[in-house]
C-alpha cells in the first residue's frame, strides 16, 4: 500500500470514530435516533465527506459542488457530525437534534440544514431524485458527481426499480450510489422479508456498472469509486457489505438498534470499545 | 403571446402544448418531464420543438415527479406531464414532502381533469385534486377557465416562486377572454355585474355559468354577479366577498366532488368574514362512470340548467 494512501486511511478511521463518539453522545442527549443504520454506513459517509467530494462547507450551494443525497435518511445522525466537523454549521446544534426550532431536523431537511443537499425520510425516491440531478448536470455541462446512499431494506422500494431503468437509459455516469447492505431491516433479516438476492445480478442486468465491496475497508471503497468514474455511460452502483451497529459489540447485527437510544452506561460503554478499536 | 379569437372552441390541453412551445422559446430553463404521456397531455409538440429539454421516464409517475425535483434542485422549471389522478394521487406524497415542502419551483399539470376522461371511466377521473392540492403548504392551485386565461396564467407560474398545479381539462372550451392583459394569477374575474346572486364557478364550469347566467337574465330578469375563479389557492376574498355582501346569496359551481373544492374553499370564508347559505353544486360525493362527457356532465348535474334550477330555488322562485 502506497505511503499516500495509508496516511488517507489512517485520517479516515480516525475521524470515522470520532464522528460515531459524537452521533453517540447525540442520540444518548435527546433520547432518539437511529444509530445502528448510522454505524453501518460510517466509513462510507466518512470517505464521502473528507475524502471523495469536491465540496466547500463556505459555499455550500455552488453549483459546480458534488451532491450527496442519504435517501436512507433515517441515518442523518452520522451525518450531521460529518456537517458539524466541516464547518457547515456550529456543532452545538447536534446536542439539540430533533428539538423544536434546531436546525437538525429528525430527517434530511434540505431548506433548514446547511450542507444537505436534498430532503429525505420517505424511502424510495432517492434514485429518481437523483436522476433529475445527473440529467440537470449533463444538460448545463457540469461534471459534478452525485452520491446517494440507500438502505438494503429500501431497495425492496418499486420505485427504486423504475428509477434504475431511468438511470441506465439516460446513461448516467455522473451517479455513484452506494447499498448499506447490512442484512437488517425493522421487521427481521432483508432476505427473509424480501429477498433482494441476487442483487449484483440486478442491477447488472440493469445495465449499470456494479461492483461489491467491504463497506468497512477505506481502500475498497476509495478504490472503487476511482474505478467507477472510469466507465462511462454507465450508472455506478457499489453494494456495500457492513454490519449494523459496526464498532460497538452490543449493537451490532443486532435490529434492536434500529432507533433505540442508549442509556448512559451503555453510552460510555460504546465510547470506551470505539475508542479501544480505533487504539 | 398568441391570442385565441374570442369564442372559438379550443380544446385546453391543446392550449397547453402550444404554451409549453411559446414560453420554452423565450425561457431555456424550462424542461418537460413525462410519464408517456405527451401525446395525450400534448406535452409533444414541446419534445417536438426542444428535444433536449424533454424527459420521458416511461410509465413510472413518481420516477417522473423525483426527476422533476431533482431538476429543479439545480435551477431547472421543470412541467410534469400526466394525467391529473396519476400525478396527484399516485405522486401526492413527493408532491407535498418535495416538492411544496421545500417550495421548488416545479410547475405540475393535471391533464384530464374531473370527468373529461369520458369513456376511461373513474380510474381516470380526478374529482379530488383541487381538494388534496389545496391542503399543502406553499402550493398554488390553479383551475383555467379557458384556453387564453390558460396561457397567461402558465406565465404567471413561470415568474412566481414555489410549486404550482394546474387543472387542465381534455376538452374543449369557448374562448371568454381576448384582453389577457388583465388576467393575474391569484386574481379573480368578475364576468358579470349583478345584485341578484353571487354565482363562483372555476374552470370549465366557468362557461356554463356564464350561459346560466345570460339565460337568467333573459328569461327571468335574474342578473348575476359571475366571478370565476381561476386561482383556488391562494384565494383572493375582496372579489368574493364584496359581490356576497350585496347579493346576500351564492352559488359554487365545479367540477370535482363537493366535498373539500371550490365550494368548500368558499366556505371557509364566508364562515369567517360572512356567514351565507351557500349551494354548492359539485359531483355529490359519488363515484360516477364511464360515458360520453356531455352525457356525465348531464347525468351528474354540471349544466346551465342545474344551475338556473338551484339559482331560482335559492331566490324561491319557481
Amino acid at each position: 500500500m502506497g505511503i499516500n494512501i495509508k496516511n488517507k486511511i489512517e485520517k479516515l478511521k480516525k475521524i470515522t470514530t470520532e464522528l460515531k463518539i459524537e452521533t453517540l453522545k447525540m442520540v444518548y442527549n435527546v433520547g432518539r435516533g437511529h444509530l445502528g443504520g448510522s454505524f453501518s454506513c460510517a466509513n462510507i459517509v466518512t470517505s464521502l465527506y473528507f475524502e471523495i467530494m469536491n465540496i466547500d462547507p463556505k459555499n455550500p450551494k455552488n453549483e459546480n459542488r458534488d451532491r450527496f443525497l442519504l435517501s436512507k435518511g433515517h441515518a442523518c445522525p452520522i451525518v450531521y457530525t460529518a456537517l458539524a466537523k466541516l464547518g457547515y454549521f456550529d456543532k452545538k446544534n447536534l446536542y439539540n437534534f430533533t428539538r423544536i426550532g434546531n436546525i437538525l431536523q429528525g430527517h434530511p431537511s434540505m431548506d433548514i440544514t446547511p450542507g444537505i443537499d436534498m430532503t429525505s425520510g420517505s424511502l424510495g425516491i432517492g434514485l429518481s431524485i437523483a436522476n433529475g440531478i445527473g440529467i440537470a448536470a449533463k444538460l448545463s455541462g457540469k461534471k459534478f458527481y452525485t452520491y446517494i446512499l440507500f438502505g438494503d431494506g429500501e431497495i425492496q422500494e418499486g420505485q427504486i426499480w423504475e428509477a434504475a431503468l431511468t438511470s441506465s437509459h439516460y446513461k448516467l455516469d455522473n451517479i455513484i450510489g452506494f447499498i448499506d447492505y447490512n442484512g437488517l431491516q425493522l421487521c427481521g433479516e432483508v432476505n427473509n422479508i424480501c429477498n433482494l438476492e441476487p442483487l449484483e445480478d440486478k442491477f447488472k442486468s440493469f445495465n449499470w456498472d456494479v461492483h461489491k465491496i467491504n463497506g468497512h475497508n477505506f481502500k475498497q471503497i476509495l478504490e472503487t469509486v476511482e474505478e467507477s468514474k472510469k466507465v462511462l455511460d454507465k450508472p455506478h452502483m457499489i453494494i456495500c457489505n457492513t454490519i449494523k451497529g459496526k464498532g460497538v459489540s452490543f449493537m451490532e447485527n443486532n435490529i434492536a438498534w434500529h432507533a433505540k437510544a442508549p442509556n448512559k452506561e451503555e453510552t460510555y460503554k460504546a465510547i470506551l470499545e470505539l475508542e479501544t478499536e480505533f487504539f | 403571446m398568441k391570442i385565441y379569437p374570442i369564442k372559438s372552441k379550443i380544446p385546453m390541453r391543446d392550449a397547453l402544448g402550444e404554451t409549453l412551445v411559446e414560453i420554452g422559446k423565450i425561457n431555456n430553463k424550462i424542461v418537460v418531464v413525462d410519464s408517456d404521456c405527451a401525446s395525450v397531455t400534448r406535452a409533444l409538440q414541446f419534445k417536438n420543438h426542444y428535444i433536449n429539454r424533454y424527459f420521458n421516464v416511461g410509465v413510472a409517475e413518481q420516477s417522473m415527479m423525483g426527476a422533476a425535483i431533482g431538476l429543479s434542485s439545480c435551477g431547472y422549471i421543470p412541467f410534469t406531464s400526466n394525467l391529473a389522478t396519476f400525478t396527484v394521487l399516485r405522486c401526492f406524497e413527493y408532491i407535498r414532502t418535495f416538492i411544496a415542502y421545500s417550495n421548488l419551483k416545479v410547475i405540475i399539470i393535471g391533464s384530464y381533469s374531473g370527468l373529461s376522461a369520458g369513456p376511461n371511466g373513474p380510474t381516470h377521473f380526478t374529482i379530488e385534486d383541487i381538494s388534496l392540492m389545496r391542503s399543502i403548504p406553499n402550493m398554488k392551485v390553479v383551475s383555467p377557465s379557458d384556453s387564453n386565461s390558460l396561457k397567461k396564467l402558465i406565465y404567471d407560474a413561470v415568474e412566481s416562486c414555489g410549486p404550482t398545479y394546474f387543472r387542465i381539462s381534455r376538452n374543449e372550451t369557448e374562448t371568454i377572454y381576448d384582453n389577457i392583459s388583465n388576467i393575474k394569477l391569484g386574481k379573480n374575474i368578475k364576468l358579470k355585474e349583478g345584485k341578484d346572486i353571487t354565482i363562483i364557478a372555476t374552470g370549465t364550469m366557468t362557461e356554463v355559468a356564464l350561459e346560466a347566467s345570460n339565460i337568467l337574465q333573459k328569461e327571468n330578469c335574474i342578473k348575476a354577479d359571475l366571478i370565476d375563479v381561476h386561482t383556488i389557492k391562494p384565494l383572493e376574498i375582496e372579489t368574493i366577498l364584496n359581490s356576497v355582501s350585496k347579493t346576500k346569496k351564492v352559488i359554487t359551481v365545479e367540477e370535482h366532488s363537493v366535498i373539500g373544492g371550490l365550494g368548500s374553499a368558499v366556505a371557509e370564508i364566508l364562515t369567517e368574514y360572512y356567514p351565507t347559505k351557500l349551494i354548492r353544486i359539485g359531483i355529490n360525493d359519488t363515484f360516477t362512470e364511464s360515458g360520453d362527457y356531455k352525457d356525465l356532465l348531464d347525468k351528474y348535474g354540471l349544466t346551465s340548467r342545474n344551475i338556473i334550477v338551484q339559482a331560482k330555488k335559492l331566490l324561491d322562485i319557481n
